[in-house]
């Protein structure tokens, strides 16, 4: 059993480096600006954060299957504005009805992409932007173009974000039970591996038997279901539900996951990756403003990110099929 | 109760046009490691295709421990207790050795779904320890050699408790030690009451492990040995020993002054140190089994898939070819192995298929002139008498032979001076093999040289004045093709029993004397 | 030896000449006019049909170049943040100070550049897909966009300018004539060239193109330069006609060009097209729109219409393959969309 004390170092490095980036990153900016490693910033950089976590553990599944989806945007935006519209109709709805709702509204969409990209054939990225336009075109449609703004919110409504339960605020609680339950789902059950094995080889799924099919449904669906339930946190959270909600936020998301080591080619990623992806990238939202950056660079340091991310994954998996290439001894 | 664990009787399979088992025999005891040899293209993979439930036999009876059994699908074959590892590993390459050893049958908790990874490390790793594994179960398949990853695969075939492990060429991608320690799993298998049959080209593996073995010949059985038995010499003689039946026309070709030269060109991982030359109007064989490397070298020569170091040299100027366009340009010329994947536009006509090497050649300033290109498809398809309709005809339309044709029309557009063919009658029929055989006979008339990638023995002695034998990435021997026999490139093609080390040095030495003798 | 003769002549068969997909595309066109004329009472006139396209031919330059990367089986995302950044840089250089034509040249040049890098990465790293690849130019160019101009807009251009977009020459657009010309251009390019018989060749069976001397790679870094070009000339059309410029203009264009070029008959698996759909592509979903408007249907409305016709495209051109069965060399091994 030699290899395995080597391998386990070897499989954690990249988790490991991005830790390290972390703390070196959040010193330097500490150094920049003081105000940065306060409590009450930190807190909000977990609260901000939040949401993209809920997300991003949806998009790493898609990722895993080798996909794509960019229409997430756009079910936050509907999600939220229906949501808010009901709201602002039954004042008295409890919140976490309006919670099902919105988690209701984005499985619905989920569905049809998957249903698209598994059993029509069609590719991920044009089932997504279709169904992007689409959604964003309802969102239209369905606030008549205005917006829902705070005062028709119920309290208890703008409470699901703002609000704490047990001293956590609940965003950070909401983010962090994802966070368990998709853990262990990845990890430690059957239909989770399967995810990894689509990713990994569909071939080799298809020879095993696995229902390859049903799996890639199962993870657009459930992507959906994410991102309906991070509309109704978002529309929530700024008590604001307007036709361009998060529009273009899958961009954001993508470049956590991909920053946290999940591979758009598929079949490999890991949950510590994307939690530690998503606050590295929190962290530079919050942190960039603090040090006078303005915050129009935000968009194309995110782009710099991912490119970089997946060029790197491309380069050590080069070096990597040389080596095994020079130990074939000729 | 019988002692055998696997019978079968009167097996033969046809497809259509080729009989690919004929009244096949085979018995394999408990316990016992069986080898089984052949040629490419004997019967061996149809044989393992029908007892691992792939194919259904035309006739004949299989028997597990005595009792009659029907395998209709690879999962009755698994029911059988019957597992197969070939030269390539399916697997999760992201995965971990243990999930790729249980997905699909995991030990899940009933209650929570949850996978019990403790039990299947466990397990895994029990299995990993009995076959002497150096790596743990928690290792990722992909990072694994691909020795570990057979041995991965041997491991998920003791976990669907198979009684009968077939092995087909596992030893072909291995280094020295690592098939050494292939050997020991084997043997540790053995010990466990697993019966192996054990196909490889190499007798060297054989000698080590089996204590029969049994040889087919173009889909007929042979016979079957006891290895104490029958000799190294007997046993190839029963691989190849047939009567030169087919036609070969006669070679009258003027062979006259050299037209290419590789010196010591390698490619790390695939071929090391090869060296030899090409004549005018000479055609010269390159022999060697599955993994020896003999389309890389073309591939190389090519420009392809350049090599890592070494030289080329055409009509005696250097060439540099980091691109098939090169190569082309140097007067190169290469009909490649997988013709349907690198040979042909499937879904294109024959005449957009003979085009598509030299498309400025046909229309002026980076226009195409469709005209002119139904024209010379039309030329060169009647001179090598492609059979089909018009030039308009789609070629997944074609026969085999006809393909071929057609990827030899498109070498011919240009001015070639090396024309080099990876296994050019693979899957050919019988009237179509002489077609070509035809066709490389003009073209060494006309002062081409020719490079002949061929696993086939009449085919090699038949039509080459020259053969390279390659084994695991060198150049074993170069033989006169007039001088030498079957046996002879099948032994210098395969891995040896080094019985004494003076019995290896003499065959080096014999080996570099005939290198010297058939120098030009 | 048997005398064996191989016809030359092709195969006219009347019943391959009537299944066109161009025929649909023609009736579609036809119903969508007859619709709209249903509710404007002057419709048929040449002033309509000449003039309306002014709305929807910027966006049409970049439909050509789509085809040609769909038929290699790729995929661009970036057009629209290629459109935006070339735009923008020629506002800012103009206002500074550099003369308009210089602008001008500078917007092509920087689109070209963009398109470039787009080709560079793909033939460097094979190994990553065209979506990838060009959803992060995509944020990246329109990220250099935001950098250089913040939210504000940038305009004040020479009153010359908006001829590009507005001007006749004759009772004919400007537009339509450039657009005419370009048709011609790459109608030739596409079909009657080498480079579209390599394009093609790949598009059906790359590795058989490489075994067969073709230089691939170069293939990858043309076309996406050229679309860069394209997008560039997108930019000045779409500039003049708008008057000024922002970093979020062309948001959404990638949506409607792919929509274009799949709805004329082009398979997203690559190797198969003419460019006579996506030509009447461009003209179908113009007058739809146009219709729309007299409609009164708002422009979100009108996303939804895209992105529903979209996939209804792509789902048709599924069906229509599908029978042929697979392609050979199968772009697949290795190279992910």
């Amino acid at each position: 059993m030699k290899n395995s004390q080597s391998s386990k170092l070897s499989d954690n490095a990249r988790e490991l480096g991005l830790l390290g980036f972390i703390v070196v990153l959040a010193l330097l900016f500490q150094l920049r600006n003081p105000e940065f490693l306060t409590f009450s910033n930190l807190r909000d950089l977990l609260n901000n954060t939040a949401i993209l976590g809920v997300l991003s553990v949806g998009m790493m599944m898609i990722l895993l299957t080798g996909g794509i989806d960019l229409s997430i945007g756009a079910t936050i935006a509907f999600s939220g504005m229906v949501t808010a519209l009901t709201v602002s109709a039954y004042p008295t709805i409890s919140p976490i009805l309006s919670l099902a709702e919105g988690t209701l509204v984005g499985v619905v969409v989920g569905v049809i992409v998957g249903f698209l990209v598994a059993y029509c054939k069609i590719l991920p990225i044009i089932a997504s932007l279709g169904m992007m336009n689409i959604v964003r075109g309802l969102t239209y449609l369905v606030s008549k173009g205005k917006w829902v703004s705070a005062y028709q919110m119920s309290d208890g409504f703008k409470a699901i974000s703002t609000g704490a339960t047990l001293g956590i605020s609940n965003l950070i609680l909401i983010a962090i039970v994802i966070y368990v339950i998709f853990a262990y789902f990845l990890s430690s059950t059957r239909t989770g591996r399967y995810i990894y094995a689509v990713g990994s080889s569909p071939d080799t799924a298809d020879v095993v038997g696995i229902p390859r099919k049903r799996i890639l449904l199962l993870v657009y669906t459930t992507m959906g279901a994410l991102a309906g339930l991070a509309g109704v946190l978002w529309v929530s959270r700024y008590a604001s539900a307007q036709g361009d909600t998060a529009q273009g936020y899958e961009m954001s998301v993508i470049a956590a996951v991909v920053l946290g080591g999940v591979s758009v080619s598929g079949g490999r990623g890991k949950v510590i990756g994307i939690i530690l992806g998503t606050i590295l990238f929190g962290m530079l939202n919050n942190a960039l403003p603090l040090i006078n950056i303005s915050p129009f660079w935000q968009q194309a340091i995110q782009g710099v990110v991912i490119l970089l991310a997946v060029i790197s994954n491309v380069l050590i998996k080069r070096n990597n099929d040389r080596m095994t290439l020079r130990r074939r001894a000729i | 109760m019988s002692e055998y664990v696997l019978e079968l009787d009167h097996i033969s399979k046809s497809f259509p046009g080729v009989k690919a088992l004929d009244d096949v025999h085979f018995k394999l005891e408990k316990g016992q490691i069986h080898a089984l040899m052949g040629e490419n293209g004997a019967g061996k993979s149809t044989f393992i295709k029908i007892i691992t439930g792939v194919y259904q036999p035309d006739s004949g009876e299989i028997r597990v421990d005595g009792k009659p059994v029907v395998i209709r699908s690879p999962l009755d074959s698994q029911k059988l207790g019957i597992a197969a590892i070939y030269q390539h590993v399916t697997c999760f390459p992201d995965l971990s050795v243990t999930e790729n050893i249980f997905i699909g049958h995991e030990n899940v908790s009933k209650l929570t779904r949850k996978i019990d990874w403790k039990t299947l490390h466990n397990r895994a790793g029990e299995l990993l320890e009995k076959l002497d594994a150096d790596f743990s179960p928690q290792t990722v398949m992909g990072s694994l050699s691909v020795a570990q990853q057979q041995i991965v695969e041997i491991a998920k075939a003791l976990s669907t408790n198979a009684r009968i492990l077939i092995m087909d060429e596992p030893t072909a991608p291995l280094s020295k030690r690592e098939t050494e320690d292939l050997y020991r799993t084997v043997e540790t298998l053995q010990k466990n009451g697993v019966s192996v049959i054990f196909i490889s080209h190499r007798l060297e593996d054989m000698y080590r492990l089996a204590s029969s073995v049994t040889v087919l010949r173009d889909g007929r059985y042979i016979g079957t040995w006891g290895l104490n038995e029958v000799s190294q010499d007997d046993i190839v003689k029963a691989m190849v020993g047939r009567e030169i039946t087919q036609f070969f026309p006669p070679r009258h070709a003027k062979i006259d002054g050299e037209v290419l030269r590789v010196e010591k060109l390698s490619r790390t991982g695939y071929f090391k140190d090869v060296s030899f030359t090409v004549n005018k109007g000479e055609i010269v064989g390159l022999t060697g089994l599955i993994g020896a490397g003999r389309t890389e070298v073309c591939e190389a020569i090519y420009g392809v898939n350049p090599p890592d170091s070494g030289e080329i040299f055409v009509e005696g100027k250097k060439v540099w070819n980091r691109h098939a366009s090169h190569g082309i340009k140097e007067g190169i010329g290469y009909l490649p192995e997988d013709r349907l994947k690198q040979g042909l536009v499937l879904d294109w006509q024959i005449y957009r298929n003979v085009s598509l090497a030299s498309l400025e050649q046909f229309g002026k300033h980076g226009f195409m002139d469709e005209g002119q290109e139904r024209k010379i498809a039309k030329t060169l398809g009647e001179k090598l008498e492609v059979k089909a309709t018009s030039v308009h005809d789609k070629v997944s339309t074609l026969s085999g032979g006809n393909q071929q044709k057609v990827i030899v029309a498109k070498l011919l557009t240009r001015d070639m001076k090396v024309i080099i063919l990876d296994e050019p009658t693979k899957g050919v029929d019988v009237g179509a093999k002489t077609a070509i055989y035809e066709i490389m006979n003009h073209l060494a008339e006309e002062g081409y040289g020719i490079l002949m990638v061929s696993s086939e023995m009449p085919e090699v002695l038949g039509m080459c004045d020259r053969i390279v034998a390659m084994r695991e990435g060198r150049v074993s021997a170069i033989l006169d093709a007039k001088k030498t026999t079957q046996e002879e490139i099948l032994q210098a093609s395969m891995v040896l029993y080094q019985g004494k080390q003076e019995k290896a040095d003499k065959q080096e030495k014999k080996s570099e004397q005939k290198v010297k003798e058939s120098q030009p | 030896m048997s005398e064996r003769t191989l016809e030359i002549e092709k195969p006219r068969s009347l019943k391959n000449f009537f299944f066109q997909w161009e025929w649909f595309l023609i009736a579609l066109f036809v119903i969508i006019n007859i619709v709209n004329s249903l509710l404007s009472p002057y419709y048929f006139t040449a002033d309509t049909f000449l003039s309306t396209p002014m709305n929807f031919l910027d966006k049409a330059f970049l439909v050509y170049p789509m085809m040609m990367i769909i038929v290699l089986g790729n995929i661009d995302v970036s057009v629209g943040s290629i459109i935006a950044l070339s735009s923008v840089i020629m506002a800012v250089s103009y206002n500074a100070g550099l003369s308009m034509p210089l602008a001008m040249v500078l917007c092509l040049a920087v689109s070209t550049f963009c398109g470039f890098i787009n080709g560079f990465l793909q033939a460097k790293f094979r190994e990553l897909s065209s979506t990838i690849i060009t959803i992060s130019t995509q944020i990246i160019y329109r990220g250099i966009a935001y950098i250089i101009l913040e939210d504000k807009a940038a305009g004040k251009f020479p009153t010359w300018f908006s001829f590009l977009g507005w001007g006749y020459i004759g009772k004919v657009p400007f537009i339509m004539i450039v657009f005419i010309v370009f048709t011609i251009l790459f109608a030739i390019l596409i079909h009657k060239t080498r480079f579209g018989r390599q394009l093609f060749a790949m598009g059906n069976n790359s590795t058989a193109c490489r075994y067969s001397g073709i230089k691939t790679e170069n293939m990858l870094i043309s076309v996406s330069t050229i679309m860069g070009f394209m997008a560039g000339i997108t930019a000045l059309f779409l500039t003049s006609r708008m008057g000024s410029t922002r970093p979020n203009v062309a948001t959404g264009y990638e949506l409607d060009v792919i929509a274009m070029v799949v709805l004329g008959g082009v398979s997203t698996s690559g190797g198969k097209g003419r460019i006579t759909g996506p030509l009447l592509s461009i003209f179908i979903i113009g007058f739809l729109n146009y219709g729309l408007g007299l409609f009164n249907i708002s422009a979100q409305v009108l996303l939804i219409i895209i992105g529903a016709l979209l996939i209804v495209a792509v789902m048709l051109q599924n069906l229509r393959f599908d029978k042929s069965g697979q392609k050979s060399g199968a772009k697949h091994v290795q190279l992910k969309r």
